[in-house]
């Protein structure tokens, strides 16, 4: 008897590292329940102003700083107020007055003749279409005048200006993420080499490096953009070199900090008696050892950035009406917060979900990558 | 046993009581929006320092609790036939707090000082109808060469290089406060520090500390000071009104110079009569540029104008604490009567949307021919809740706005260095009482305030015309003129007129609603 | 040791002349000028307040008056505060942001450790989990929404703390600006010493320690928290300057008196001096402190050495 042992599988392909650390982080549920609400948050930005009934730009005149709701906007006891004020500036007199169902009707008499256009005052209101004038008197005093009721949803109320908010907080979402995801890795990049390298190097260069750490940080902020503006105008990637420039610094020292430590470890004192390069240890065994506090960091670093870039917003620099960020969406909904606190609210649970999310992300992907985490 | 313990009772009951009495100190918790930036009434510039300066000093008027003008330093005066002579008789009883008696001499002394260059006053143009007061600060005449004479301790005689209906509402401005020469002479600039001030008026300064508050506490000398009902003053910068709203509902503020517009609905609701609002003598306004292609057609700007829905803009936008504006010069200024609207006030927005449009039609714009435009405007989210607002109004003529906003600083500084724009958002607060303080922002040699750079050769002749009208009622005819004018030819369109926003508790009293907004801590009282 | 902070101190004159040079020139850049207002100034009114502060002198010739002045720790008179000097206006509002933000530190480390360390012993159960989500809401909620929402809550509604105002630093009025402020910090400083808790309780020296029977809590945090708080220490740095600047919301919704909002006041005021002032208070705070977390690091951690 012969025994065969036929190899049907193919090599075993090894397992990477990276591997490894995928399965571990699919494995955490509460960072892939935050992708999740990641993900969603992002297709309701991109989407989200598509789909909906309103423009994230559009006025609406008379609904100016009306309530969240998840009925129907006009409620039941504003149709006649709306109508008899959009009477009045049609200049005649309603003689009677009755709701159908979703239609008005009213009968509608003046001194002078009825001009047609007053049909025009009556579908100028947001609250009312197709308005028609019918059943004119033979001396044009009196006419019967009908509007069907114009329903609309304003499932997170409306802004100052009479915008739809939930629009305007899918829209800003758009800015926000970008700003808060592209700046903050343009931030970390720069500021991890940073100061890993001068952490690493040491001596003179590690001097001479944190301190120009330290001139760049004591350097007033707000000339620096204001001197941005002037010279390069406005430009959404102006905001971005604002934004970098000051966030990467913080992040140079403390991973700088955290290199000053482990550049002692014995790994890092193996790998150069095996003379490995400068470059190759800073890259292989320094910066992977930073990512615990740079993880961390990083989670308090997207919000400061959305919220710099309100702060921009006021200076001129970030982006102009009638787009928005969640950043100014929140600094006016504070200024409301007792009169119309829904402002605040809806942005907010957006914003602070995407944090939470990012956080538990970053938890996720630390614990994933942990060496010692087995 | 029992006689000691009555004793004791009484005695206790006495101590009590004046214990009670010594106590009952009336302080005065007054939010004032913005710290002075200084205290030196010849350098002074806003109405925030105007407010604090004017419950330390008196001038020769002050001003009542209605606002209005009353005798102050001086208690009656003659003006010459000619309008260019006014002759002061000054009270004897006027004190400085440290018992000196004011003088004629102390006013000569302070208009020199306003007026010498070296002092670096920023509203010295106030004063200067005063004779020769204009050269004096421009370092072509000497300070004493000043149109300004004392004869004896108790007459004053002042000079103008013109007749000036408005001269006495002028003194009553902030500048025209006088300051204690012997101190000034002693400690320079210094004189202005809490352990050197010494002034005239109803209070006198214990402390300021930026950011944290300015204490004034009641002067004795004060020749009023027995109709004087507090004890203490603390002016709060309140810069923030949302938490200036708080520290009023909490109780820690008696009264507060503003509101916040976001929160009109809330505070009317819950507050009653202590949110005010009342006319405030003001015009918000846009300034075009008469130098842009599009802009130098007076049909496009009339078409501009017609279009914008004013009521909308101040019930909605600004909760009401605005009123809309159909003229420049707002209603109920002195020395004028009524403004000269424009025409279209009492047309329906239809038919000025309609007439807009033709007007654009003709100068060769349109829906399907449209043209671009930016407003500017200083951060601040009115500012930016108007503009929306605005532009939301002109898309339907045709034109595609852009807005850009910067700190107010930029804004200005774009304005007053004639950089290019097209709208430009301004506001303008009357410095007193007279249609002239608003017409002459667009007389063509106004570098500063003219930002339209609008050049009109006969607007210009009718306001020099009135300038040297005696006769008030002429004079209100040639002003009115000049107003149809501005109001054809726009150099700014005319929004809304202001209003001004009080926070008032109920235990205050003699907190009364005017159109200049002044309220002095002399007349008010806390109930406790 | 010594030599190597006299070093630092000596290498920190440079830095500062060249920050002040740097700011110096960059604040001019910015268009308007401190004596623009809303209402613009008599051209002549203008060129008085010009001579008056050398604002008509060429920028160079402005330059070296300046550093003469604050050679001799003058930083001048202010532009916007006209009764003060830059002298005056700090010597009494830097004593209260310290204040402010000393207390807002040691509450953001005390705090903010404990709950690191307890999340860090109940790795990944409900205690973690929550001690965590709490932390997070503190850094994700900005302080311009915390500082009115707990004003109306326990200053309107319930009536229980001052809305506002310093009142010579009473307890009462400092006890909300403090939270407020410290509030992100505790949830960096939780987050951090977590995760450098986590690291340090499975490390060799801990291991060791555990293998040698040394039990109970105290000392197992004890060897482990030192090595954990070297990531913090690195973030002391940036967390004292967050503090500073943080502060300018606080200091404007609370009204106190300190010196972040000169900052903002300033730049947009265009303050000159008092920007530049502020410029060299900050640099001198970050120079501080970057050396003191670097004497901490050498103190901490033996591995790290100064050569």
């Amino acid at each position: 008897m012969t025994l065969t042992l036929t190899n049907n599988e193919a090599p075993a392909k090894g397992r990477s590292l990276w591997d490894d650390a995928r399965d571990r982080l699919l494995a955490n549920r509460a960072a892939v329940a935050s992708m999740i609400v990641l993900v969603l948050i992002a297709l309701l930005s991109v989407f989200g102003p598509i789909l909906s009934s309103h423009n994230f730009d559009t006025v609406y005149r008379d609904y100016v700083k009306v309530p969240a709701s998840l009925s129907a906007y006009p409620r039941a006891d504003q149709v006649e107020p709306a109508f008899m004020s959009a009477a009045r500036r049609a200049r005649v007199t309603v003689d009677s007055y009755a709701r159908e169902g979703d239609t008005v009707v009213a009968e509608i008499s003046s001194s002078r003749e009825i001009d047609p256009r007053s049909v025009r005052y009556i579908d100028r209101s947001d609250l009312f279409r197709n308005a028609e004038l019918t059943g004119m008197s033979e001396d044009k005093k009196s006419a019967t005048l009908r509007a069907d009721i114009n329903f609309m949803h304003f499932y997170f109320g409306t802004d100052a200006n009479g915008r739809d908010m939930m629009t305007r907080t899918f829209i800003a979402g758009r800015v926000s993420l970008t700003i808060g995801l592209l700046a903050t890795v343009v931030a970390i990049s720069i500021g991890v080499l940073y100061g890993a390298t001068s952490g690493y190097l040491g001596g003179r260069v590690d001097q001479m490096m944190m301190r120009a750490v330290d001139i760049l940080y004591s350097l007033p902020f707000i000339f620096f953009v204001i001197m941005l503006v002037v010279f390069f105008g406005r430009n959404f990637i102006l905001m971005f070199i604002a934004v970098g420039a000051v966030e990467w610094l913080d992040m140079a020292r403390i991973v700088r900090g955290q290199t000053l430590s482990i550049k002692r470890q014995e790994y890092v004192q193996a790998a150069e008696a095996m003379g490995v390069s400068d470059r190759g240890i800073v890259r292989r065994h320094i910066i992977p050892n930073t990512l615990g506090p740079v993880v961390v960091y990083m989670t308090l670093l997207v919000p400061k950035v959305i919220l710099l870039e309100s702060f921009l917003s006021f200076l001129g620099l970030g982006i102009q009406e009638p787009m928005t960020s969640w950043g100014v969406l929140i600094s006016e909904g504070a200024r409301n917060l007792q009169g119309a606190a829904w402002m605040l609210i809806f942005p907010s649970i957006f914003l602070t979900s995407t944090l939470f999310a990012l956080n538990f992300i970053g938890d996720g992907l630390r614990d994933a990558l942990d060496p010692k985490d087995r | 046993m029992f006689k000691s313990m009555r004793v004791t009772a009484l005695a206790a009951a006495l101590m009590a009581a004046t214990t009670l009495t010594a106590a009952a100190e009336v302080v005065y918790h007054r939010g004032n929006t913005a710290d002075p930036e200084t205290l030196d009434q010849h350098k002074t510039s806003t109405t925030y320092e105007a407010h604090i300066l004017r419950d330390l000093y008196e001038g020769l008027v002050a001003y009542g609790a209605d606002g209005k003008i009353i005798p102050g330093v001086a208690k009656e005066w003659t003006v010459s036939d000619d309008g260019k002579t006014y002759t002061f008789t000054l009270r004897e009883d006027a004190k400085w707090s440290n018992g000196d008696p004011v003088v004629a001499g102390d006013f000569v002394y302070s208009l020199q000082r306003i007026m010498t260059p070296e002092t670096g006053a920023k509203y010295a143009n106030v004063l200067y109808p005063i004779l020769n007061a204009e050269k004096v600060n421009k370092g072509e005449m000497k300070p004493e060469d000043l149109g300004v004479t004392a004869n004896g301790d108790y007459t004053l005689e002042i000079k103008l290089e013109a007749p000036t209906p408005y001269f006495i509402d002028l003194l009553g401005h902030q500048t025209g406060l006088p300051v204690h020469p012997a101190s000034v002479d002693k400690f320079g600039s210094d004189f202005v520090k809490a352990e050197n001030i010494v002034t005239n008026g109803a209070f006198t300064l214990a402390e300021f500390v930026p950011n944290a508050h300015v204490k004034a506490v009641k002067n004795p000398y004060f020749h009023d000071a027995d109709n004087v009902k507090i004890d203490t003053v603390y002016f709060y910068p309140t810069e923030d009104r949302g938490a200036a709203l708080r520290r009023f509902q909490a109780g820690e503020l008696d009264t507060n110079n503003d509101a916040p517009t976001e929160q009109v609905a809330f505070m009317r609701e819950n507050l009653g009569d202590q949110f005010r609002v009342a006319p405030y003598l003001g015009t918000y306004y846009y300034a075009l540029n008469h130098e842009d292609e599009v802009l130098s057609n007076p049909d496009v700007r009339q078409a501009l104008s017609m279009a914008i829905d004013r009521e909308f803009l101040a019930d909605e936008i600004w909760g009401s604490t605005m009123v809309a504006g159909y003229s420049f010069v707002p209603p109920g200024i002195g020395n004028y009567g009524e403004p000269a609207y424009a025409d279209y006030k009492d047309m329906s927005q239809i038919d000025r949307e309609e007439k807009a449009l033709e007007l654009l039609e003709k100068a060769g714009y349109g829906p399907d021919k449209p043209f671009k435009l930016t407003i500017n405007y200083n951060t601040s989210e009115n500012h930016k809740n108007t503009a929306v607002a605005i532009a939301d109004m002109w898309k339907p003529l045709g034109v595609d706005v852009s807005l850009i906003n910067t700190d107010t600083k930029t804004h200005y500084a774009m304005l007053r260095d004639r950089q290019d724009f097209d709208v430009a958002r301004a506001g303008w607060i009357g410095d007193y009482s007279d249609p002239q303080n608003f017409l002459f922002m667009v007389e063509s040699d106004n570098d500063g305030f003219n930002y339209a750079r609008y050049n009109n050769p006969e607007y210009d002749a009718l306001m020099d015309e009135a300038a040297v009208t005696v006769d008030l009622e002429k004079r209100a005819d040639v002003l009115k003129k000049a107003e149809e004018i501005f109001m054809r030819d726009l150099p700014f369109i005319p929004l809304m007129y202001y209003g001004s926003m009080n926070l008032v508790s109920d235990k205050v009293g003699g907190f009364e609603d005017n159109l200049l907004n002044i309220h002095p801590s002399r007349w008010i009282s806390i109930s406790q | 040791m010594h030599r190597y902070v006299l070093g630092r101190l000596l290498g920190a004159i440079p830095t500062l002349f060249l920050i002040v040079t740097i700011s110096f020139f960059l604040i001019r850049v910015a268009p308007g000028g401190p004596f623009d207002l809303e209402r613009p100034l008599e051209a002549k009114v203008m060129e008085n307040l010009n001579k008056i502060y050398h604002l008509d002198e060429p920028l160079w010739s402005q330059y070296l008056l300046y550093l003469k002045s604050v050679a001799r720790l003058d930083f001048g008179p202010s532009f916007y505060f006209r009764d003060f000097s830059i002298n005056e206006l700090f010597a009494k509002s830097l004593p209260i942001s310290i204040q402010l933000g000393l207390s807002a530190l040691c509450l953001a480390l005390v705090v903010g450790g404990t709950l690191g360390v307890i999340a860090a012993l109940r790795q990944n159960k409900t205690t973690d989990y929550t001690v965590m989500a709490a932390a997070t809401l503190g850094v994700t909620v900005p302080n311009f929404v915390v500082a009115p929402i707990l004003t109306l809550i326990l200053g309107v509604w319930l009536g229980w703390l001052p809305v506002g105002g310093w009142n010579g630093g009473a307890f009462v009025n400092v006890i909300l600006p403090v939270v407020t402020l410290a509030l992100p910090q505790v949830a960096v400083v939780a987050r951090l010493t977590r995760g450098s808790m986590i690291e340090a309780l499975r490390s060799n020296h801990v291991r060791t320690a555990r293998a040698y029977g040394l039990t109970g809590y105290m000392v197992i945090v004890v060897h482990a928290l030192r090595g954990a708080v070297l990531p913090v220490v690195s973030y002391l740095g940036p967390a004292a300057a967050a503090l500073l600047t943080g502060s300018v919301v606080i200091e404007t919704i609370f009204g106190i008196p300190g010196i972040g909002r000169y900052f903002v006041q300033g730049a947009l005021n265009r303050d000159y001096t008092l920007v530049m002032g502020t410029v060299v208070v900050v640099a001198c705070f970050v120079i501080l402190f970057n050396l003191i977390v670097d004497l901490l690091y050498a103190l901490l951690d033996p591995r790290v050495r100064y050569d």
